[in-house]
């Protein structure tokens, strides 16, 4: 694989070298022509010329065409390649970023720097060299010194400049950054804020300093402007005093008129591809940015680690016991808007870290503090075909609870084991065979609702499938939907109780021995919430199951509630036990019932 | 060329001018090409001494200043095209207000007016030039040949314009190709990012790995796909370079062949060849440009797609807020008496009644509101309660301003909302959204975002009262910035900020709060309920609630159900008291006697809370409406 990705590179080299030659060969081959048939040889004396001279006129034409498709066919290849590799960097679970989405899709676009850095910067960079060098060696054949003022020249314009625009560049976009994000900011702050503007009579001040944000951008701009126009007149000059110089050495060496205008043209005409190189070092920041940025990604450790010899799968029904378990998030570095981080012995609850991703803090709960950790010495049994059920307050560890259990995150200490195999012992994959199901942020693919359904269960018949739809209650909608209507962003929007019943149907498909079910009635009406709680609840009869939730209503149904609070186990029991005694359990379920028609 | 960018360039007098520098500068320097080439002809020929190289290193010199000018007034011109663009852009936001600006979607909004114009960068400091130089320097450059030797004059005249002709024959097969594999193209190419979304759910199922070939797979494809049509695509810059570069061929050849019969001289030979490639080059430059400035079009179509957009649509239900003050004269006079009391009346709580109010959103089938009724007596604590979706939020936003009744009227204290002062009317409100906005400056900002005027002192004594006491622990206390949309606090510390907000306008006497326990848990929620029962303290509130402790602050609950009011109830008198669960197991229980959507019959068999009247279906309450908060 990789040798032939070297083989299409070269080919491209070669083809932008040829392209790029036969342009030096055209106008040297026209130039020696004109010159010295005003010496008026006889014809023959002509004939390989103007054979050169149209041979090469055809010859750019063919090769630049052959140039630009090899060139982007690499680029494409390349590109396939990096992105392969991001992907499997990315299959073991991740320590969560900062960013979410926006964070994802740039690095996508990442990717695509590798494109840009082959087709816009290393295979013209490679033509040109090959250009400049022939130009170098007519020179070197008619009249060596002019050579010597050519390199000079070339590589004035050709290194120099684009290392200057490059630096320049870095510089440039280090300064502008925050003053776009300043203005980012600045209209955000007008479109999502505007109701809070205009109801306290802001908006003034608020366009004010928008307009003032965008200002000071481009004051930095119109500088940055000058970067680019000095590169431009750098080129320029270069190029033209270099002939100038050449023509005057030649003249003076007394190369004939022949010589001096073969090496007269084809300086000139060697600086052509070298000239647009400034720009590709001006491409370069970015460039490089973006490649630094994918390594950062791609040498990241996994959130867990691996066994060297994976246990075998424990068989048979599934005991599933956490003893004493403590998770700890990694603590956020100091946040980007420069809110510090709380102290721990802060006594109230304070702007925290946990990133938006992070499984504990995103949504809209509480942050959890950096210090405490996400869960504090959780103990919890699972016997086959018995359902607990976890509430608390959002921040609780609820989730993190979810993610230990798949392996998505590292405890610090305390123990998972299934049926007696501590979970550390498993392939992480093997672990998600055993205990998966409704996740957090459950994802739609642009796809149609059967292979969304299928990546859970791709031996799945049509009647398993309308089983699983059945089962999530989603059974209407699909008659109105159809199995094949593509899903997701570009195509039909999917609601909020359509989403969670799809991804139930997903966890239903699968059906693992141990089924967990992250708050399955998020985002979603009271009325529709209910419905879709009892009908779970309904399915799940008999199914090893942990369900979070923030909803009670149904909770009679499961074998053991337990309330988290601050990583810790603050109540536990059935139901009725719980609300019968004070506390969070027996508060939540009364404002429950009171908001119940 | 852009028609609406024209427009705006013409009209904005710096970026006009210096457009014109920098299409002066293009020009110049094309032209200056020509000098250079008579120049350099000149000494290679031997017609010219070596000195006229001096005269040649001055055209360079010069073409480089012009080439520096042109670089920066380009730079100029972009900034100011794109500053001049989001000035339009914002100010139209700003007018579009809240009401309108929900229907777009806001975050594509955001990138518009920031990175989204960048891509003009390439039309203005690229294209714009390419073209003025384009039509000007081939022309002079020809002009120079027929004057020095028409036999070549003629074959560049011939051929140049096979440059336009197959470039838009090229770019049209192009296009069809293009659009005929767009779908798949863009299918193709979306796919990466949406495996790398999902990621986390194929983990959960264990299909990451399969999904790798799947990628590659899908790469391959894409990588055909692309490359079916760039082999169509470059097909045009084989063309433009086939013909730049045989035409000098089949110049430089017949020239050679002349001057072996001594019909021509050295110098207009060499002036040929340098010249002849001159004339092609502009055209494909402005090729080149063309398609890296589609991006900038692009942008610029958004752009006006948004400045355009009616602001006169039918039925729309939300006016321009500056064209309701000074819009009636007449009205105008004859109620400055009425106004004058208003105004000095702004400590007292309003009366605000609703008459017949339906409102429509524009692309949206049913009424948001239909055929409303209310009155809200001053220093009345009223709960909305009811779905989401229902019109509650249409109601508050009514009440502020945000939307226009398409129907009806909404009138403070007798007086039409359209026909009062927006701002001073806004004067008197204080508004927690649901969710509220925390702007990118400090905490103390936010607090006195609706009285700027206030003190250190009076801010603190806001946040204390909107239990908001965790800003004075952050180590910067109020001077902390916030993160980028509030994202370093909690859901409940931004709704005290927020809050906080709200006491920070002692004068406001109409307090409208949109659901602000909501998202809450236990704690956060106890505090929010605390601040508010003090805020809504001698003012007219109306809070949209959705928990039994919130409801609980009001002394008349009314249920809003796809857009109708469907029960109306007040809370017996002196139930109002502090948040608790006691009280709140009355006022729901009176609320539960009418589902939505159905009629009285179905609540007959409902437990019914004592002291509840019965629901007036006209919203219109004969109750009497006591300040009874008025005297504390």
């Amino acid at each position: 694989m990789n040798r032939r990705m070297g083989t299409r590179l070269v080919w491209a080299v070669l083809a932008g070298s040829a392209a790029d030659l036969a342009g030096l060969g055209l106008i040297a081959a026209a130039a020696w022509l004109i010159t010295r048939a005003a010496e008026q040889p006889p014809l023959a004396a002509l004939s390989v010329a103007i054979v050169a001279t149209r041979a090469f006129a055809t010859g750019k034409g063919v090769f630049r065409y052959a140039e630009r498709l090899t060139g982007h066919d690499v680029a494409l290849r390349a590109q396939a390649g990096t992105r392969e590799r991001l992907y499997q960097a990315l299959i073991p679970p991740q320590r969560p970023r900062h960013g979410g989405a926006d964070l994802l899709s740039r690095m996508v676009d990442d990717t695509e720097a590798v494109q840009d850095l082959l087709v816009r910067c290393l295979l013209p960079a490679a033509a040109a060299a090959m250009a400049g060098l022939a130009a170098v060696v007519i020179g070197l054949t008619i009249l060596p010194v002019t050579a010597l003022v050519l390199v000079a020249g070339l590589v004035l314009a050709g290194v120099v400049l684009p290392a200057g625009t490059a630096t320049a560049a870095r510089r440039w976009s280090a300064r502008i950054a925050p003053a776009r994000a300043a203005l980012a900011g600045r209209v955000a702050d007008l479109v999502h804020g505007a109701a809070d503007l205009a109801a306290y009579g802001a908006d003034d001040a608020a366009l004010a300093r928008a307009l003032a944000a965008d200002e000071s951008l481009a004051a930095l701009e119109r500088r940055q402007a000058r970067v680019h126009a000095a590169a431009l007149a750098g080129g320029t000059l270069v190029q033209g005093l270099t002939v100038a110089a050449v023509v005057l050495l030649a003249q003076g060496a007394g190369a004939g008129s022949v010589g001096t205008a073969v090496l007269a043209l084809t300086s000139l005409v060697a600086f052509e591809p070298v000239l647009p190189l400034a720009a590709a070092g001006e491409r370069m920041a970015g460039i490089t940015a973006a490649l630094r940025r994918l390594r950062e990604v791609r040498s990241a450790e996994p959130a867990v680690g691996e066994p060297a010899a994976p246990a075998p799968l424990p068989g048979g029904p599934l005991t599933v016991e956490i003893d004493d378990l403590v998770v700890r998030h990694a603590a956020r570095e100091a946040s980007p808007a420069g809110v510090a981080p709380p102290a721990v012995s802060s006594p109230h609850p304070a702007p925290a870290p946990g990133g938006p991703g992070s499984p504990a803090a995103a949504g809209s709960g509480e942050a959890v503090h950096g210090g405490r950790p996400a869960l504090d010495g959780v103990s919890l049994r699972l016997t086959p075909g018995k359902r607990v059920a976890v509430v608390g307050p959002s921040g609780a560890g609820k989730s993190t609870l979810l993610a230990a259990l798949m392996r998505l995150v590292e405890p610090e200490s305390g123990t998972i084991t299934v049926n007696g195999t501590d979970l550390r012992e498993l392939a992480g994959d093997d672990v998600r065979t055993l205990m998966t199901g409704l996740t957090q942020d459950p994802y739609i693919f642009r796809a149609g609702l059967r292979d969304n359904l299928r990546l859970a269960g791709p031996e799945a018949g049509d009647e398993e499938l309308r089983r699983a739809v059945r089962d999530a209650r989603l059974g209407a909608w699909v008659e109105r939907t159809g199995w094949d209507t593509e899903l997701g962003e570009d195509g039909r929007t999917v609601s909020g109780g359509q989403l969670q019943r799809l991804a139930l149907a997903r966890a239903l498909l699968y059906d693992p021995p141990v089924l967990l079910l992250d708050e399955p009635a998020e985002a979603l009406d009271e009325e529709t919430a209910d419905r879709l709680m009892a009908d779970l609840l309904d399915v799940t009869r008999d199914r090893t199951t942990l369900l979070v939730t923030h909803r009670l209503k149904g909770l009679e149904t499961v074998d053991e509630v337990v309330v988290l609070d601050e990583g810790r186990v603050v109540q536990r029991g059935r139901h009725e036990e719980l609300v019968s005694v004070p506390g969070y359990y027996r508060d939540l379920w009364e404002s429950e019932v009171l908001t119940r028609r | 060329m852009h028609k609406d960018l024209l427009r705006l360039m013409r009209a904005e007098r710096s970026v006009r001018r210096h457009l014109a520098v920098t299409m002066a500068a293009a020009l110049l320097a094309g032209l200056l090409v020509l000098v250079q080439a008579e120049l350099l002809a000149g000494v290679l020929s031997g017609r010219f001494t070596a000195a006229a190289l001096a005269g040649l290193a001055a055209v360079v010199c010069v073409r480089a200043l012009l080439a520096w000018t042109q670089g920066v007034f380009a730079g100029r011109t972009a900034t100011g095209v794109k500053s001049a663009l989001r000035h339009r852009l914002l100010a139209r936001l700003r007018e579009l207000g809240p009401g309108r600006l929900a229907a777009h979607r806001s975050g594509e909004l955001v990138t518009l007016a920031g990175r989204g114009l960048d891509g003009l960068d390439a039309y203005l400091t690229g294209y714009l030039p390419a073209i003025a130089v384009a039509a000007v320097v081939p022309v002079a450059v020809l002009v120079r040949l027929f004057a020095a030797d028409l036999a070549s004059a003629v074959i560049v005249l011939v051929t140049l314009p096979l440059i336009p002709v197959f470039g838009a024959l090229v770019g049209m097969t192009t296009k069809a190709v293009t659009e005929r594999q767009y779908l798949a193209l863009s299918r193709l190419g979306g796919h990466f990012l949406d495996v790398v979304r999902g990621l986390p759910t194929l983990r959960a199922f264990g299909r990451a790995r399969y999904q790798a070939g799947v990628i590659q797979q899908v790469a391959d494809a894409h990588r055909s796909a692309t490359m079916r049509t760039l082999r169509v695509a470059f097909l045009s810059s084989l063309v433009l370079e086939l013909c730049a570069s045989l035409s000098l061929a089949l110049v430089a050849v017949p020239i050679g062949l002349r001057l072996l019969g001594g019909s021509l001289d050295l110098t207009t030979a060499l002036l040929v060849l340098l010249l002849a490639p001159e004339a092609y080059l502009p055209l494909r430059a402005m090729g080149t440009r063309f398609h890296a400035s589609m991006e900038g079009v692009a942008a610029a179509d958004a752009a006006f797609a948004v400045l355009d957009r009616s602001a006169g649509d039918q039925g729309d239900p939300v006016r321009r807020p500056a064209a309701a003050p000074t819009a009636s004269p007449e009205t105008g006079t004859l109620q400055s008496g009425a106004r004058g009391t208003a105004a000095s009346a702004t400590t007292g709580a309003p009366e605000i009644r609703l008459e017949g109010v339906t409102v429509r959103y524009p692309g949206r089938d049913g009424a948001a509101l239909d055929d409303v009724s209310l009155t809200i007596g001053p220093c009345e604590r009223v709960a909305l309660v009811g779905e989401s979706g229902g019109g509650k939020s249409t109601l508050l936003h009514l009440i502020l301003g945000f939307v226009h009744p398409s129907e009806g009227r909404v009138l403070i204290d007798g007086t039409d909302l359209r026909e009062l002062d927006l701002a001073s009317w806004r004067a008197r409100l204080a508004f927690v959204a649901q969710r509220p906005h925390l702007f990118a400056t400090t905490v103390a900002g936010n607090i006195r975002l609706g009285a700027p005027s206030a003190s250190t002192e009076e801010v603190r004594r806001a946040a204390a009262a909107a239990h908001a006491g965790f800003v004075a622990d952050l180590p910067q206390g109020f001077d902390t910035v916030v993160g980028e949309r509030g994202a370093d606090f909690s859901a409940g510390q931004r709704q005290r900020i927020a809050l906080a907000r709200a006491f920070c306008r002692p004068g406001a006497s109409v307090l409208l709060l949109d659901e602000p326990t909501a998202r809450l848990d236990g704690r956060s929620e106890a505090a929010v309920v605390a601040a508010t029962a003090d805020l809504a303290r001698g003012r007219t509130a109306v809070i949209v609630a959705h928990r039994p402790a919130m409801i609980d602050l009001a002394d008349r609950v009314v249920r809003v159900h796809e857009g109708r009011i469907v029960s109306d109830t007040a809370r017996p008198a002196g139930t109002a008291h502090p948040p608790g669960m006691p009280s709140a197991a009355q006022a729901t229980a009176g609320l539960s006697d009418v589902p939505p959507g159905s009629g009285a019959a179905d609540a007959a068999g409902v437990p019914s809370g004592g002291g509840a009247d019965a629901p007036a279906r006209d919203g219109r309450r004969t109750a009497d409406v006591r300040c009874e908060e008025g005297g504390r």
